[in-house]
């Protein structure tokens, strides 16, 4: 979707500020979100593509007046109230009112070193083979999802070329939408600053965006 | 001088909740006690990110890069294997991929989506890193955002910048500082920040952790 999140090439916000020594958080709570955010996702059970669309399909406003973990705890409460873990009146309450749902498991101390040091691999097998080798000009395509996507509008309609294929990858805005997983060829795609900005553009800047297949058309 | 209408402090600093404190707290209460969450886990994983995974495992990779040829080799080759012969590997760095920065070329890294980051070799972001500034401008004012750090390249330097809308996640690998030829890989280390590993800095020389060169 167009949303707040896809903010590349957006002006106005300022120098970007840097704080010394800053800590890994900033308050207790916000410690306890990144945790239950974490913890969450394996009773949960929805994917990391869900997670973030569940972040970004907000009101613009909301989403650039949020810090980033309070843009996190509205997400989580977001999935954990539309799928029915817990419901408002209990988040009122600040206690569980009714019985809890079935869940597959619960992460347990003992397996959250694992958990974190395994980690859960993206690529897929496919039966396809790469539409696109390194050195191909591609353009991206001039679309506009309503749903989670992960091709961000300052490329759109830009054409590049292929620097690198990762292989095949979950597809998000499949994922997202709840509708599997359907990996795609996975590229990595370099576009000139001049392409993408103009002739005004810095001639030494190039940016690159790594896309899925069907993000990408040859550019003739 | 207190006004006595506010002057109950019996129950101590910090103990009255924000409003949003008060919202996580019972969001925490509910997901405990319906059995989903595990406290003790939750201690662990905020441990974890707080105490053990952080950028000096990045400096680590990056110092062995520097004095092993063969291990560079194979880091540029496939980033994921080398990080992992270190012992760091996992959850947002399942797909790694390690760019060089050389005379010629400066990498830069962000994530103008959401906060992309590779968490075994780096730890969580810093605030600056998913904040509205860095991801709008970093694709489009590349030099600008730099210059921000107190950071100006060459007028002739590329500027590569990633950004990092997929699951793979990137590694700057900076130039080694002069006159280091001779330091082992921990001391090498030290002169590798993580800002140098994002792209918005530099390694430091030598001078700056106090070494006469």
């Amino acid at each position: 979707m167009n949303g707040a999140q896809d903010m590349g090439g957006v002006m106005g916000f300022g120098p970007v500020v840097a704080e010394p020594n800053e800590p890994v958080f900033h308050a207790e709570w916000e410690k306890h979100v990144f945790g239950m955010v974490l913890a969450m996702g394996r009773p949960g059970g929805w994917a990391i593509d869900e997670g973030r669309f569940a972040r970004e399909n907000v009101r613009p406003l909301d989403y650039l007046s949020r810090s980033y973990f309070e843009i996190w705890l509205a997400g989580l409460t977001r999935l954990l109230l539309d799928r029915g873990f817990v419901s408002q009146d209990e988040l009122q309450a600040g206690h569980s009112l009714r019985p809890a749902k079935s869940v597959a498991s619960v992460l347990q101390p003992e397996n959250v070193a694992p958990m974190l040091a395994k980690g859960s691999s993206y690529e897929r097998p496919v039966a396809t083979t790469a539409l696109f080798a390194v050195g191909d000009r591609v353009r991206a395509r001039n679309m506009h999802p309503t749903g989670h996507t992960r091709l961000p509008r300052y490329v759109r309609g830009h054409a590049g070329t292929v620097t690198q294929v990762h292989g095949a990858h979950v597809f998000p805005d499949s994922n997202a939408a709840g509708q599997g997983e359907a990996p795609q060829w996975l590229y990595n795609v370099r576009f000139t600053g001049r392409e993408l900005w103009g002739e005004a553009a810095d001639p030494t800047v190039t940016v690159s965006i790594d896309a899925w297949e069907s993000y990408l058309e040859p550019a003739i | 001088m207190h006004d006595d209408q506010h002057g109950d402090h019996s129950h101590g600093h910090g103990s009255e909740l924000s409003p949003l404190e008060a919202r996580v707290r019972a969001l925490e209460t509910v997901l405990t006690e319906k059995g989903y969450i595990d406290p003790k886990a939750l201690d662990l994983l905020i441990d974890t990110y707080e105490t053990k995974i952080g950028p000096r495992n990045g400096a680590q990779v990056v110092a062995k890069a520097w004095i092993d040829p063969a291990y560079r080799s194979r880091l540029l080759e496939n980033a994921s294997a080398a990080i992992a012969e270190l012992g760091f590997s996992g959850r947002q760095g399942e797909h790694m991929v390690a760019l060089e920065n050389t005379d010629a070329v400066h990498n830069l890294v962000v994530c103008t989506l959401c906060s992309c980051y590779p968490w075994p070799v780096l730890g969580l972001p810093p605030v600056w890193y998913k904040s509205a500034p860095y991801r709008s401008r970093a694709v489009l004012d590349p030099r600008g955002v730099l210059a921000d750090f107190g950071l100006s390249l060459p007028a002739d330097k590329e500027v590569r910048v990633w950004d990092s809308t997929a699951e793979v996640r990137y590694l700057v690998v900076p130039q080694r500082p002069a006159r280091t030829d001779d330091w082992t890989s921990d001391r090498l280390a030290g002169l590798v920040t993580r800002d140098s590993m994002i792209g918005t800095g530099l390694a430091l020389e030598p001078a700056a952790i106090g070494v006469a060169s």
